[in-house]
């Protein structure tokens, strides 16, 4: 069998090496190019040091960039969209990393992104790319739109309530803690060493663009609301969202156990972590660096009528490339786990 | 073949056939440690536990 021709548009960021380090051992995949406009020329192990002796492949310029089958865009935010007329000319499939292309709505996109998008009549044409929402769609879409990582982690973590309408929607707060990875590989004063290390920084208490995302994939009134929080910590990769919600009525926790069970009991990248032994009771973001699950728990307070559900992932995986692969999969026809069988490490 | 649900998570437990009153299961979702407290049909009982330190 002839196997997909893919090339990375902009391979020398976090995501786009975790998509080689993917994509490399995907049998069902040929890599045909790695574009980086600063780096074309060097070898991408010079830029992902993790995989010497597993490619020669070197990165080129998007101007060489030649036509293939699939296309993976990871570029800074606004940079797909910009170029999307010379992408729908090399590739008839598009799996775009970056958040252009996350909002249904131009007016959404105006708000969380704070300016026009090049090509609104887009937005509706790509499928947004969690395949547990949208699994269906997927196999027959040509363009996807990767989900931002903090969004995965609680849309992930709320969708199974949300659809049942069990919430009480306008008082839903979320509290996401990341890892420096979280922003990419350009460095700033604020991610040098001294500065970065060991931090506990609230980055974005109020505003984050991911809450479009979360709104939209919830289905949620524009009257409604998801108030986000979120906290910068000092490790590389890993997302945890902390979910403060309401429930309408009270359940008792194997009712939540139940629809959790429903929701994601065959889905191969999610599990119910919610242990009454053990160290690892909740969901860990740190068991899960360089795998694609993600890690649903939750506790009822008795107090109250509040849940908590907590989710873990790795933004990069999960978050970004992982799950982006996994899209790439069902969209391709491939076993949905392919290439994504990791399970993690540990102790780590 | 013996099934029931964990009294905690309502989880599925499926035991052998030879299994015996008063033997502890853990339950593969939750965790729970369970005594076997009937056997036709399954009863499961949450087993007393002793509180551990988990890394706190």
């Amino acid at each position: 069998m002839r196997k997909v021709r893919v090339s990375i548009v902009g391979g020398s960021g976090y995501t786009g090496g975790e998509l080689l380090r993917l994509l490399l051992f995907h049998p069902g995949v040929q890599i045909q190019q790695v574009t980086s406009e600063r780096h074309a020329g060097k070898p991408v192990s010079r830029l992902h040091p993790n995989l010497r002796k597993i490619t020669r492949l070197s990165f080129c310029s998007l101007e060489q960039l030649e036509a293939c089958d699939v296309l993976f865009l990871c570029l800074p935010h606004g940079q797909s969209m910009h170029h999307l007329p010379q992408f729908l000319e090399k590739a008839e499939r598009i799996i775009d990393l970056s958040g252009d292309f996350r909002l249904n709505d131009p007016q959404a996109y105006r708000t969380w992104y704070g300016q026009e998008h090049n090509h609104p009549e887009w937005l509706s044409r790509f499928v947004y790319g969690i395949p547990e929402l949208h699994r269906e769609r997927m196999r027959s879409a040509r363009f996807i739109s990767s989900a931002g990582c903090n969004a995965t982690a609680v849309i992930l973590a709320l969708y199974p309530l949300f659809r049942q309408q069990l919430v009480e929607t306008d008082i839903t707060v979320v509290e996401v803690k990341g890892g420096s990875s979280e922003g990419g590989q350009t460095p700033s004063a604020a991610s040098h060493h001294p500065e970065r290390n060991d931090v506990v920084r609230s980055y974005k208490p109020t505003g984050h663009r991911h809450i479009g995302e979360i709104e939209q994939e919830l289905g949620l009134s524009p009257n409604h609301r998801i108030h986000f929080s979120a906290t910068a910590l000092g490790i590389v990769r890993g997302i945890l969202a902390t979910c403060h919600l309401f429930l309408k009525e009270p359940l008792e926790e194997k009712e939540i156990w139940q629809i959790y069970r429903q929701a994601y009991g065959q889905e191969p990248f999610i599990r119910i972590v919610k242990e009454r032994r053990g160290i690892y009771r909740y969901p860990e973001p740190k068991i899960l660096i360089g795998s694609n699950f993600c890690d649903i728990g939750f506790e009822k307070d008795n107090r109250s009528h509040r849940l908590v559900v907590m989710s873990a992932i790795d933004n990069l995986m999960k978050g970004a490339a992982g799950q982006a692969v996994q899209a790439f999969n069902i969209m391709c026809g491939f076993d949905e786990t392919t290439a994504l069988e990791f399970p993690g490490l540990h102790p780590v | 073949m013996l099934t029931g649900l964990c009294p905690i998570c309502d989880g599925e437990i499926q035991l052998d056939s030879d299994t015996m009153l008063g033997e502890i299961v853990e339950c593969g979702d939750c965790g729970s440690e369970l005594e076997v407290t009937g056997l036709n049909p399954l009863q499961l009982e949450e087993a007393p536990q002793e509180e551990e330190d988990w890394g706190e």
